[in-house]
């Protein structure tokens, strides 16, 4: 058997890799409106969340709505540790590395426990949980006040006054509606194509192992996975537990890149999480080249059709439904086949 | 000697009884059928015997070691192997992952392991291959192992079915109307099939089938089942005979 070399797994780092450096020349040239450069590390957030996600919808087939908030506890980890530390580490890229391990666990654990009772539950159910879950996390974050002193940490949810500072080594990191300030900002755009580098190395492995076999299994047939000795709980979880830590991955990301990091509905809510699961439905379950290609249009469309104002949104949604036809219709399927068919051919034959 | 010994096996839904008092034994490299009509039972038989019902009362024996009562993951470990009436396969994997699917217990790695492409993921994943290969040229579907097992034809997957279920190294193979929706000729290269694995591996098989021509043509050993209860039991061509089983299933 000859190995294939440009197989649907490899393409999807091919991928990434060629859009980094692309990337990297254009910047390098200067040809990057401020605005898109501003958009760099948020589409790396974007992408990082939409595959795992994908973990969740395509490969373990349960649909979660509550993505940001897993997303939140991760950013919100990540940056209390930076700030905590601040200066204690002064080389950034330790700082942030030790800040996104932290944010990946915590997020998991968060997983974890939100797993345990909500992956009995199936279908809506469990989507009507998890979109519970989201919110409860959005809304204590906007409450919870976190400050250190010479005496240590004091946390409240009710002000900053009742934290009870030392005044003057007091510090208040977390403030509640007004979120975390100052994070070092030691994110880039090579950091977070790192990251999704090793996202897609994380998940494509497991995919391709027994621990994936074992969780796809589970997704499409339940007792027949049972009846060959398949661990169904236990493998619902870890595939639950991997995606809610790679969400957190991304959370820490984007709160690195913001100099002031708060819980709004409008990152960490519910549309948020619908956003996360468009990309994921748009680019196909389970399919993750898919995944990152639809956050990367879906995130760079409504800015390069801002000139167009008041159309920009109309333009959107119709964009987001001609796509939807015209990768899963079967007729739109053989138009493709016809017309774009020698593409596909001439990829085999490279392989 | 008995592999498979059951003694006064019931279960109750609400006031339904749906099984009452069956008894089987089953001896090693037997092929036992289960017969009896539509409701009376066969598959909740299966279900006991796989525990994804728990029994009211009675025991359940195999091999020496009762496994009453137990979970299914761990009654797969301890040696039955089924297969569905509506085929439960794998639909979105491929034919070869469906099979390696089922040798999920024997050859471990860790998640990690996986992940990082341990040593340990290549040597198992290798010796699953051979062993799935192996199993897949046994059932002649070694040809279509990359397909995806949605796409194969009715009567491959319900061999597929069989070669997943015997991939978990079974003691006993439960087949559940193995040849519901096949033509003649599929039948009888099923009965072929059966008989192969029966031989090939030394396989203890109880099936549940309506097609008469099959369970007269393999089974040695016959339990004709109504309403729950054991109506007849014994030797294949006397237990057709019986004048209260042509009463009750064949029709007079």
């Amino acid at each position: 058997m000859a190995k294939k070399i440009f197989t649907k797994d490899n393409s999807s780092y091919i991928i990434v890799i060629l859009a980094y450096i692309v990337v990297e020349i254009l910047l390098k040239t200067g040809s990057v409106s401020s605005l898109m450069k501003g958009l760099l590390v948020p589409l790396c957030v974007y992408v990082i969340l939409a595959i795992s996600l994908n973990i969740t919808v395509g490969i373990l087939g349960e649909l979660s709505l509550g993505h940001a908030g897993f997303m939140c506890v991760g950013a919100f980890t990540g940056a209390f540790f930076s700030r905590y530390v601040g200066d204690a580490i002064s080389f950034g890229y330790l700082r942030f590395a030790i800040a996104v391990i932290l944010g990946a666990l915590v997020a998991a654990i968060f997983g974890v426990i939100i797993g345990i009772p909500v992956l009995r539950l199936k279908g809506d159910y469990l989507a009507i949980v998890t979109l519970a879950f989201g919110e409860i996390i959005k809304n204590i974050m906007n409450v919870l006040y976190v400050g250190k002193d010479s005496l240590g940490l004091h946390i409240s949810f009710k002000d900053t006054a009742s934290l009870n500072l030392d005044s003057a080594t007091g510090d208040i990191i977390i403030k509640g509606a007004q979120g975390i300030t100052g994070t070092p900002k030691d994110s880039n755009f090579t950091i977070g194509i790192i990251l999704i580098l090793i996202t897609l190395f994380v998940t494509l492995n497991l995919i391709h192992s027994r621990t994936g076999r074992a969780i796809m299994a589970i997704r499409d047939n339940r007792i027949a996975a049972e009846s060959i000795g398949i661990n169904v709980t236990k493998y619902k979880l870890l595939a639950f537990t991997i995606s809610a830590a790679f969400a957190g991955v991304a959370g820490v990301l984007y709160a690195h890149n913001l100099a002031s990091l708060t819980a709004l509905p409008k990152n960490f809510g519910y549309n948020m999480s619908i956003m996360i699961l468009v990309y994921v439905v748009l680019g196909g379950m389970g399919n993750i080249r898919g995944s990152i290609i639809a956050a990367v249009v879906l995130t760079l469309l409504p800015e390069l059709l801002r000139g167009l104002n008041d159309y920009r949104m109309l333009i959107y949604s119709i964009v987001l439904i001609v796509v939807m036809i015209f990768s899963w219709s079967p007729t739109a399927k053989a138009f493709r086949e016809r017309y774009f068919g020698f593409l596909k051919k001439k990829k085999e034959e490279v392989s | 000697m008995a592999l498979l010994e059951v003694t006064g096996l019931g279960i109750s839904f609400g006031g339904l009884r749906a099984v009452d008092d069956f008894n089987v034994i089953i001896k090693q490299g037997q092929l036992y059928g289960l017969i009896g009509p539509n409701g009376a039972g066969k598959t909740t038989i299966f279900n006991l015997l796989t525990g994804v019902y728990k029994p009211t009362d009675g025991q359940i024996v195999l091999d020496g070691e009762n496994i009453t009562g137990k979970k299914n993951v761990d009654i797969c470990k301890a040696g039955i192997a089924r297969t569905f009436q509506n085929i439960r396969l794998f639909s979105d994997l491929t034919v070869l992952d469906n099979v390696k699917a089922g040798l999920h217990n024997e050859f471990k790695y860790s998640t990690l392991s996986g992940i990082f492409r341990l040593p340990s993921y290549f040597s198992n994943e290798k010796k699953m291959d051979e062993k799935a290969y192996e199993l897949l040229k046994v059932f002649d579907l070694d040809g279509e192992a990359d397909y995806k097992a949605s796409n194969l034809p009715y009567g491959k997957q319900r061999k597929l079915e069989i070669a997943r279920a015997l991939a978990t190294d079974p003691k006993l193979l439960l087949l559940d109307e193995p040849a519901a929706g096949m033509n003649p000729n599929e039948t009888a290269e099923l009965m072929k099939t059966i008989r192969l694995v029966r031989d090939k591996f030394n396989m203890t098989i109880l099936l549940i089938e309506h097609d008469m021509k099959l369970v007269s043509g393999i089974c040695e050993k016959l339990t004709v089942l109504n309403f729950g209860q054991v109506l007849a039991q014994g030797e294949t061509a006397e237990v057709l005979k019986d004048p209260k089983v042509i009463k009750a299933y064949l029709g007079e």
